[in-house]
């Protein structure tokens, strides 16, 4: 397979403006996004982690070009997506595209599937309206959908199905970077093995790289390539899924590890417990934002923000990584 | 739409969409009623010249104020009467009928069409753009209608074409607000989202995506402000500023004969029951298209 990289993001935030007050309005910045750095290969699955609020979904919305990043960049295909032109812009549109969380929402009620997926070909390419229908009823075939669904509209399929949709419409422009927003998370559980397949096949077939963002750390296990676990828009904890997996060295990932369920009484951690809430991102604690629910702290900790560092084969940013070793 | 017929989705074919439309309206009997009533006041204005028995001005100088054909002294010559120069009033209420459905049309043509665009435009661009539409609705939502319209016709010169103008732009912010208030909640969908990845363009955004999601609750209100229309264009003809005389406008013909109220009553009654029930018509029409269109009605 061939190991061309996909994208490349160096240093990502989004930071917003909020006003608070009834009367006496005062603006404080929410740093959403606080740092992120990657690179994806084709045919490769990044995944993001993490719990909500972290700044998972403002990535997919940088990485898609629906907004665009406070600082840093990212480039895709070798052309730089956040200082070229809106000519370049459009050529990177068609290279990147996204399947949403909710196949409720994410399908356009009042048009049929046919032209939902036509939709993109419509603006991006010249093809004869024979030609999209070629190539739409080709694409419902690759995601298991039959001919008969082309004049259905999305009111009329399940959850699994409209998903099948959305992932369908998402291929239409053949794109390097598919950024799949927690898409199954929405689903049945039953339903949500079908779709993961699904993903991996057209991920094989088409040599897809894919930003795979989700809170469910046994589907991450399942089909990712690398991790990187966020908390309150920052990185804590980057690199391969195994080495992650088998041994994080963030006491973050730790408990989210111990958190996940599983079935085989032996596998099963010692439960992690954090205390407290996550902190707001428009007060995010001094140091280490971890530090107030960390069970490892020291006074380092409130004083200093860990930077991420490489330690045992992954970047993460804590003072104490080394003793997790 | 309904979660139910996402279940049975695959093999059974689901029912026509107007076919559903048709089971849900037809429940409830008033909205039925009202549509008759319409399609009949359609079939009547169309063939207005094939059904009334007279011109509408010709003026039977010998038959002055006669009562309807029912009532003592009335004549088999005039159903409903004449009026106090002689025309004949079933007469005058059929090409009436032309012209309040004319204006019905017009009035909702020109500001479901302004209201629309000024609407999506707004609650997509926002902005600078939104403030000064919003606010200029704003101004002529606090004027009392009626007075505003009366004030756009005094400058613009009493007619009927100038009476549609004025109630067309009174009824316009309803339209705006509306339209505005449905493209904000449909804007932060996954759908549009989608739509912007995928490279459309702002113009394809607003009325190829947007406007036709926005389009149940418009559907009503331009049933309902269709007997807002008529209304309104009887309110000014009664006061002088619509039709001017000898049209007949049902509100005119209205005013024409206030003064006959106590000698002859049927000269002001049966414009008054034409409005009436056309308006009702409308109304329970538009109640029943609501129920119909709404997802939350259905079972």
């Amino acid at each position: 397979m061939n190991e061309k990289t996909v994208i490349t993001a160096r240093d990502l935030k989004k930071y917003y403006t909020v006003k608070e007050g009834m009367f006496f309005k005062t603006s404080a910045t929410l740093k959403a996004l606080d740092g992120a750095s990657f690179t994806i290969t084709a045919g490769k699955t990044f995944s993001v982690v993490g719990e909500s609020g972290c700044g998972k979904s403002t990535l997919a919305r940088l990485i898609t070009m629906i907004e665009r990043p406070t600082s840093g960049d990212f480039e895709v295909d070798g052309i730089n997506a956040v200082t070229s032109g809106l000519h370049a812009m459009k050529a990177l549109r068609e290279k990147v595209q996204i399947v949403f969380q909710d196949p409720y929402g994410s399908l356009n009620p009042r048009k049929k599937v046919g032209s939902i997926l036509e939709e993109p070909l419509k603006i991006n390419t010249d093809l004869t309206k024979v030609q999209r229908r070629e190539k739409s009823l080709a694409m419902m075939e690759k995601v298991g959908l039959s001919p008969e669904h082309y004049a259905r509209y999305p009111h009329m399929f399940s959850g699994g199905q409209r998903q099948r949709i959305a992932v369908a419409r998402a291929l239409m422009l053949n794109p390097a970077l598919v950024v799949a927003d927690e898409p199954v998370s929405a689903l049945d559980v039953s339903v949500q093995a079908q779709a993961l397949n699904l993903l991996m096949d057209l991920q094989d077939e088409m040599n897809l790289a894919y930003l795979f963002i989700s809170h469910d750390l046994s589907v991450v296990r399942l089909i990712s390539d690398e991790v990187m676990v966020m908390y309150l828009g920052r990185p804590v904890e980057q690199g391969e899924k195994n080495t992650i997996f088998d041994n994080p060295l963030h006491p973050y990932t730790m408990a989210l590890l111990a958190a996940t369920p599983h079935v085989d009484k032996n596998a099963r951690k010692d439960r992690i417990r954090l205390s407290g809430e996550i902190p707001s991102p428009l007060n995010p604690p001094p140091g280490c934002t971890f530090h107030q629910r960390c069970a490892h702290m020291t006074d380092i900790c409130k004083e200093s923000a860990p930077e991420l560092r490489l330690v045992a084969d992954r970047m993460v940013s804590c003072h104490h990584a080394e003793k997790f070793c | 739409m309904s979660e139910t017929t996402a279940i049975t989705q695959g093999n059974a074919a689901p029912p026509h969409p107007l076919k559903e439309f048709w089971k849900y309206f037809s429940e409830n009997k008033g909205a039925v009623i009202g549509l008759y009533f319409i399609i009949f006041a359609i079939i009547v204005a169309v063939f207005a010249n094939i059904l009334a028995p007279y011109s509408p001005f010709e003026q039977y100088r010998d038959a002055i104020l006669q009562p309807p054909i029912w009532m003592h002294g009335g004549s088999s010559k005039f159903f409903l009467g004449t009026d106090d120069v002689g025309r004949d009033i079933l007469s005058r209420l059929i090409y009436g009928s032309r012209l309040s459905l004319f204006v019905g049309v017009i009035v909702v043509t020109i500001s479901l069409a302004a209201g629309m665009i000024l609407g999506v435009t707004s609650g997509y661009l926002g902005g600078y753009y939104e403030v000064i539409v919003m606010r200029a609705m704003d101004i002529i939502l606090a004027l009392p209608s009626l007075l505003l319209a009366l004030a756009i016709v005094a400058i613009l010169g009493p007619s009927l074409k100038n009476a549609i103008i004025a109630i067309a732009i009174v009824v316009l912010p309803h339209y705006v607000r509306l339209t505005r208030a449905s493209v904000m909640a449909e804007k932060s969908k996954d759908y549009v989202t989608a739509s912007k990845v995928c490279g459309s363009g702002p113009f394809r955004m607003m009325f190829a995506v947007l406007l036709p999601n926005c389009m149940a609750p418009l559907i009503v209100q331009a049933t309902l402000g269709f007997s807002n229309a008529i209304l309104d264009a009887a309110a000014l003809g009664f006061l002088g500023m619509g039709a001017q005389p000898p049209t007949p406008e049902w509100g005119a013909m209205l005013a024409n004969a206030l003064q006959f109220i106590q000698r002859a009553w049927w000269v002001v009654t049966f414009p008054g029951l034409a409005i009436l029930l056309t308006v009702l018509a409308f109304n329970l029409a538009g109640d029943g298209l609501r129920d119909a269109l709404d997802p939350k009605m259905k079972r």
